[in-house]
């Protein structure tokens, strides 16, 4: 498989979705905050959506692609609602979202 | 009349002499003491029918007058099935010979005669029921002796009737020295015994029989050669001649304790603690011939070896015991040392090959030495004494007594025309034909009979002036005494009649082979004569020595006769000299011959060596046994513990260390696990997240490889 980064390669499109996981994974892992902890979970959740769109116009898939694409936002939305709740319970219980602070492991 | 004795009848007959005084005896011990007159008339008339039954197989016996009559019940069916184990089979049944029946008739008359004598003699004794019980057991114990054909059972009655006399001679148990006395007859017999079953041993493993006749048969017929010469055993260290030689001689070893031969004879001297009829019974007339007549029985059997020990050990005895005799001052110690006397003579008649001798001196012994003890019971019983220093001038308060002791007393030391003679001179006869026979030392058995009727002739006449002769020594003594009853007299004086015509003859110039006797009883062939024995070398022996015998025959008995004579003459001399007349002093001989006499009084320090030796010696080593054995146990003992101890300790260290250790190390091993994964326990969320995210990536990997 040669690999360009032309439009008309789908590497250019799974290196895109790559980053993103990676930018996502990176943020899950080092931010202290839980709302970013969420933006990070939304980024993978988008680059994973990106990879299902790119492999349905490169891999012969029909359109079964972009319709799990848009299962998967609708997924995110309300997950993030969920996560949201949580968060703000986690607020209402500790008195702060950071969650280095949420140890309550008796050191 | 041959007929009878080829019928069961005989043995029949034998089994009731037998078993009746048995009968007597069990009924006197568990019931004596509730019948009237304390069931003393139960065992006396058991033995008197035993004596009658006893007496019509003798009249039967003079009927047939056959030499070589020898009725065994085996042949006529009449048997007991003892042991039946297929290679092992004792069959006992009864024998009768000439001996054996005279021998029957001889034990019950004369303990008829003593059953009576204790009627008067135990009167009032505070276990009357006892004694006698305890003579029907031992009348039953030496008629079947007499009655066997077998050695086992010969043996068993043997025992028998060494137990009775340990019953009878320890019968006052209350005092002092009878029971020691008891023991000590227990166990000197015992020793016989030990070779007596030794020898037994020997004959079964060769012969597989104990039955006499089977025996003779198989030495006769070469087996016992055979058999001897197989035997792993024996055959290395012994040829079957010596080995016929050594079974005789242990066999003869029994013979040598039961009838007092030395050294063995030093339980009959102190068997005289027992009751005077007892000494009577069993240690003159019965028990004590019964080793003799187990000599007689088993006289084919002999080697001329082993006669020639026999002959020896009897001279010995013959000669040493009458010489304690002469210095002893208790009548019945006197009297007791005449019987080792005249048991080393008849031993001494059988090994120089004086059959008929022996069993008639046997015979006539018993009758003459009965009279004797029983007289001496007489005496003891009006006196309350047994020291003869204090009696003396007995003639004339006690004649019947004196009569019968004066009778009997001249038929022991062998007096022209009564029956101890024709006995006593036949045996000297025969000592004196055996070293002619043989010359050189072998005349010493004559020497030394002749020697001891000397002695015999002394001591009895010694005995006659000390007690009954000349004047009382102790006034008190003589003023009490007084003449028996009846029921003790008239025994005497019918053993006393016994006595003079128990030979049938009263001319001087028969001899013991004219008599009834000496018709009736010959000496059998040994079985080594056959030719079929294979034992060339004694038969050789005996060839030599029977012509030689032969020839001298006649020459021997007069010496023989002369010799006797004068022995009787220079006794009676002597003891009157010293005892009757008294010029010649007794207390000065012994004081000049003062280590001889110390010696002679002292038992030649027999009952010392004994003492020493065996009893002493004994309590030393069991002693020393104790100790070895306490401290034996001690360490046993000790050691369990300390190794109880070390065990437990090791198991200790098991359970602390291995047990524990398992169970410790399960603690370990979580604290390790849980030690690793408690770091993954942060409570911190951001960690939870990156373990997560870890988790999926490495769960797609592994979908991508699988």
């Amino acid at each position: 498989m040669e690999f360009s980064l032309s439009p008309d390669n789908i590497s250019a499109y799974l290196i895109v979705s790559g980053l993103l996981f990676l930018f996502g994974v990176l943020t899950i892992l080092t931010r202290r905050n839980a709302i970013y902890i969420l933006l990070g979970v939304e980024l993978i959740l988008n680059a994973a959506n990106l990879n299902f769109v790119a492999f349905s116009r490169f891999g012969g898939f029909g359109i079964d692609g972009q319709i799990f694409a848009v299962f998967i936002i609708i997924l995110a939305a309300s997950e993030a609602a969920v996560a949201l709740a949580i968060i703000l319970q986690i607020f209402n219980n500790y008195g702060t979202v950071d969650l280095t602070e949420t140890n309550l492991m008796k050191k | 009349m041959e007929q009878f004795f080829e019928s069961a009848t005989p043995a029949y007959i034998t089994m009731a002499i037998v078993l009746i005084p048995l009968l007597g005896f069990i009924i006197q011990i568990f019931f004596g003491i509730k019948l009237p007159r304390k069931g003393d008339f139960v065992p006396t008339t058991a033995i008197g029918l035993s004596a009658l039954l006893s007496v019509y197989l003798g009249i039967q016996m003079f009927r047939v007058y056959d030499p070589g009559l020898c009725y065994e019940s085996i042949k006529t069916g009449v048997e007991w099935r003892w042991l039946d184990y297929g290679n092992v089979k004792v069959f006992a049944g009864v024998l009768l010979d000439n001996a054996g029946i005279v021998m029957l008739m001889m034990v019950s008359v004369v303990s008829f005669f003593i059953h009576l004598f204790s009627i008067g003699y135990m009167h009032g004794d505070r276990y009357y029921q006892r004694f006698f019980a305890y003579l029907g057991l031992f009348c039953f114990s030496m008629l079947g002796l007499v009655a066997s054909d077998n050695l086992l059972f010969m043996f068993i009655f043997w025992e028998l009737v060494g137990f009775c006399s340990y019953l009878l001679i320890g019968y006052f148990f209350y005092e002092e020295e009878p029971p020691k006395a008891a023991d000590k007859a227990f166990m000197v017999n015992k020793v016989g015994d030990c070779f007596f079953m030794a020898g037994i041993i020997i004959i079964f493993h060769v012969t597989g029989s104990f039955n006499f006749r089977e025996i003779f048969h198989s030495v006769e017929s070469g087996e016992w050669a055979e058999r001897a010469a197989e035997i792993g055993i024996y055959a290395g260290w012994i040829t079957p001649q010596g080995l016929l030689t050594l079974a005789g001689l242990l066999v003869f070893g029994g013979a040598m304790s039961k009838s007092a031969q030395f050294p063995l004879h030093v339980w009959l001297p102190d068997a005289m603690a027992g009751p005077t009829p007892v000494s009577a019974l069993i240690h003159a007339a019965t028990m004590v011939a019964a080793g003799v007549f187990m000599v007689g029985r088993m006289f084919p059997f002999f080697t001329p070896t082993a006669l020639l020990i026999i002959a020896i050990i009897g001279m010995i005895t013959a000669f040493v015991t009458a010489t304690i005799g002469i210095v002893h001052f208790d009548i019945k110690k006197v009297l007791a040392y005449s019987t080792c006397s005249q048991l080393g003579y008849m031993m001494l008649a059988l090994g120089v090959g004086g059959f008929t001798a022996g069993l008639f001196h046997l015979i006539t012994h018993a009758c003459f030495k009965a009279c004797l003890f029983l007289g001496s019971g007489s005496v003891i019983h009006a006196v309350h004494t047994q020291d003869m220093r204090d009696m003396g001038g007995l003639r004339k308060k006690m004649p019947f007594t004196h009569g019968t002791f004066l009778i009997a007393t001249l038929a022991l030391t062998g007096v022209p025309c009564l029956s101890g003679y024709f006995s006593k001179d036949a045996i000297i006869a025969n000592a004196l034909e055996w070293g002619m026979a043989e010359k050189g030392a072998a005349y010493m058995p004559f020497v030394f009979a002749s020697l001891a009727a000397f002695m015999t002739m002394f001591y009895m006449m010694r005995l006659m002036h000390m007690t009954f002769w000349g004047k009382p020594k102790n006034q008190e003594k003589y003023d009490h005494a007084h003449e028996s009853p009846p029921v003790m007299t008239i025994p005497l004086i019918a053993l006393a009649i016994l006595a003079i015509f128990a030979a049938g003859t009263i001319l001087p110039w028969q001899t013991a082979a004219e008599t009834w006797y000496g018709d009736l009883v010959e000496r059998p062939e040994a079985v080594v004569m056959a030719e079929s024995a294979h034992m060339h070398d004694a038969q050789h022996e005996f060839e030599h020595l029977h012509h030689e015998m032969h020839e001298v025959h006649h020459t021997a008995h007069y010496g023989a006769l002369g010799a006797s004579l004068s022995m009787v003459v220079l006794g009676f001399f002597f003891a009157w000299l010293f005892y009757g007349k008294k010029v010649l002093s007794a207390e000065k001989v012994a004081t000049a011959i003062r280590p001889v006499y110390k010696t002679v009084v002292n038992k030649y320090y027999l009952d010392d060596f004994n003492d020493v030796v065996f009893v002493r010696g004994l309590r030393k080593f069991c002693n020393l046994l104790k100790i070895t054995i306490e401290a034996a146990i001690d360490f046993l003992v000790n050691f369990a513990g300390y190794f109880t101890r070390f065990v437990s300790f090791t198991q200790g260290l098991v359970d602390k260390y291995i047990v524990d250790g398992m169970v410790n190390f399960w603690w370990w091993f979580s604290h390790l696990l849980a030690s690793l994964f408690r770091v993954l326990q942060t409570g911190n969320t951001k960690d939870y997240l990156a373990l997560a995210l870890l988790g999926a990536v490495i769960i797609s990997v592994l979908m991508l490889f699988v």
